[in-house]
């Protein structure tokens, strides 16, 4: 590795772990998230510039917040700019870059994620919103991750940062007897974020949820009596632990029922069961509890050595009743065909889809499932051409490969009975 | 930052009202009028006439038009306009869900784009 891969290799780990707090710091003071984008961008820009020649600075999350302010100063340097900016004394950023402490940048990403989250911000937007600034996703993977096109959500991003910097939604975290009620789409946009590193149908591999999981434990923290940011938390860590089992050595996909629970990780399981215990502590059941008790059936299966797929059938039934969704119809109907058997599970997979309407045709589990719900039945052309559709959607290499896979042994194994 | 609150609600028919409950609404807004300016907020507070009052005024097609009433029958009128000072949406908002008007109407809050202050628009 050269000192010019060095640099750029130390810019994309400091894009993705820091672009959040980064953006949340610069938009705080004016609530003008569209301009600190833009300055950040800078910022990034000129450090994949300049740190492959001249080093990667001491503190980089310093270094590119001294050069994103030093660039909206420069943009505004209006009357109003000075009335209202934040105090920033580093005029001549190289000289301070290398004294930044990194623990004394403070986190205002709560701040963030409760702006995206605000009851004046149309609620569909709250999950794609956060993803976006807090995270750092492009409009274009939050776009996929909500099956709607990146224009569209390009669109919806920019109306959502021009409303929340003309209308002034400030970053601050309310007081303790409204913050129960901003905290839901707050936790809803964290499982979105957990939900777009997992299921995420982009041209990259899929990443470690590490933001997910740390926001999930952040949240726990700031409200330590809401069952379900702990149920969240489990929900996360449950999944985040199972994600070393899903390639294989040679990197093939691993489907979770054919996982060797051996290389799940311990110490997040622990973690999450932590969690589970403070939440049902509290007696007061929710979503996030439902679906982290889901994965910890999966989970169980390390000491089990079987599934309890009776009881995921249950918690699949009371999941669908509280929160109905696209990912939960897809899950209830597997594990209504691990008890009742396929022709069960594709009659439920139909009926919870046809209620969905068109977004459920474009939504890729939906179609992996029903493909192998049919070649289980024996179907062997419909299963192909159901593979064949859910191949199209699927964009994540080791799963595209996996599912080509099954497809090509339906085709062989009907030319080995033709032949 | 400026923000109205832009108060609607349904204009009460002749004789809908009782007088206890007339009295009882200026107690409630006469109240909240004292709670703004105790906080230094409040620029200004008019609780408007029924629009059977109001006149529309427009050269919008080159000729002078004034028309009786209002710019556009809706079953929710505009009824009153408040114009406050704070620092941000939460507190608009928070000044907005104790007017009395939002037990039986709306508020909308609306942010300032420019205001004519000590002789020129605002930036």
């Amino acid at each position: 590795m050269t000192a010019g891969d060095e640099g750029r290799a130390a810019a994309a780990v400091a894009a993705r772990d820091s672009y959040g707090r980064l953006l949340a710091l610069l938009s705080a003071s004016t609530s003008d998230l569209a301009s600190a984008e833009d300055a950040l961008a800078d910022a990034f820009e000129r450090a994949l510039r300049t740190w492959p020649d001249q080093g990667i600075p001491g503190c980089p999350d310093g270094w590119l917040l001294t050069v994103a302010r030093n660039r909206l100063r420069d943009r505004w340097k209006s009357a109003q700019w000075r009335r209202t900016g934040p105090l920033d004394t580093e005029r001549d950023a190289p000289v301070h870059l290398d004294g930044f402490d990194v623990d004394a940048i403070p986190d205002r990403r709560l701040e963030l994620m409760l702006v995206c989250a605000h009851p004046a911000i149309e609620r569909a937007v709250h999950t794609p919103l956060m993803l976006n600034t807090v995270l750092g996703f492009t409009a274009d993977q939050v776009g996929r991750a909500f099956s709607v096109p990146a224009s569209t959500m390009a669109t919806r991003l920019v109306r959502a940062k021009r409303r929340i910097k003309a209308a002034r939604i400030p970053f601050r975290i309310p007081d303790r007897s409204d913050l129960p009620g901003r905290m839901a789409p707050v936790l809803e946009a964290v499982y979105g974020a957990y939900v777009i590193d997992w299921a995420t149908t982009g041209p990259q591999a899929r990443q470690v949820p590490t933001e997910a999981l740390h926001l999930a434990e952040v949240l726990t923290t700031l409200v330590p009596d809401d069952p379900e940011a702990q149920g969240l938390a489990a929900l996360v860590h449950l999944s985040s632990a199972r994600l070393p089992a899903r390639l294989d050595g040679d990197g093939r996909f691993v489907p979770l029922a054919e996982q060797d629970p051996s290389r799940w990780n311990d110490r997040l399981i622990h973690r999450a069961h932590e969690h589970l215990r403070a939440a049902h502590a509290r007696g007061q059941v929710g979503r996030f509890q439902l679906e982290a008790a889901v994965q910890a059936v999966h989970c169980a299966r390390r000491q089990t050595d079987t599934t309890d797929w009776p009881a995921l059938l249950d918690l699949h039934r009371a999941l669908h009743a509280v929160a109905p969704s696209l990912g939960g119809a897809v899950a209830f109907a597997v594990a209504m065909a691990e008890v009742e058997g396929p022709v069960a599970g594709l009659a439920q997979l139909d009926k919870l889809l046809g209620v969905a309407g068109d977004r459920a045709q474009r939504f890729q589990p939906a179609r992996a499932v029903r493909a192998h719900l049919l070649e289980l039945l024996g179907q062997h052309a419909e299963a192909a051409a159901a593979y064949d559709s859910a191949i199209d959607l699927t964009h994540d290499p080791a799963e595209r490969e996996y599912l080509q896979h099954r497809r090509n042994r339906i085709t062989s194994a009907e030319q080995g009975s033709a032949a | 930052m400026r923000y109205a609150l832009l108060i609607h609600y349904r204009e009460p028919a002749d004789g809908e009202l009782t007088d206890e409950a007339v009295d009882e609404a200026k107690a409630a807004f006469a109240a909240y009028g004292r709670a703004l300016r105790a906080a230094g907020v409040l620029l200004s507070a008019d609780v408007l006439q029924l629009t059977a009052a109001t006149t529309t005024v427009t050269r919008r097609d080159g000729d002078l038009r004034v028309q009786d009433g209002p710019f556009a029958e809706t079953k929710e009128a505009l009824a009153g306009v408040f114009l406050l000072d704070v620092p941000d949406l939460d507190a608009a908002i928070g000044w907005a869900e104790k007017c009395p008007a939002a037990q039986w109407g709306v508020v909308e809050v609306r942010p300032s784009a420019t205001a004519f202050v000590d002789g020129a628009w605002t930036s």
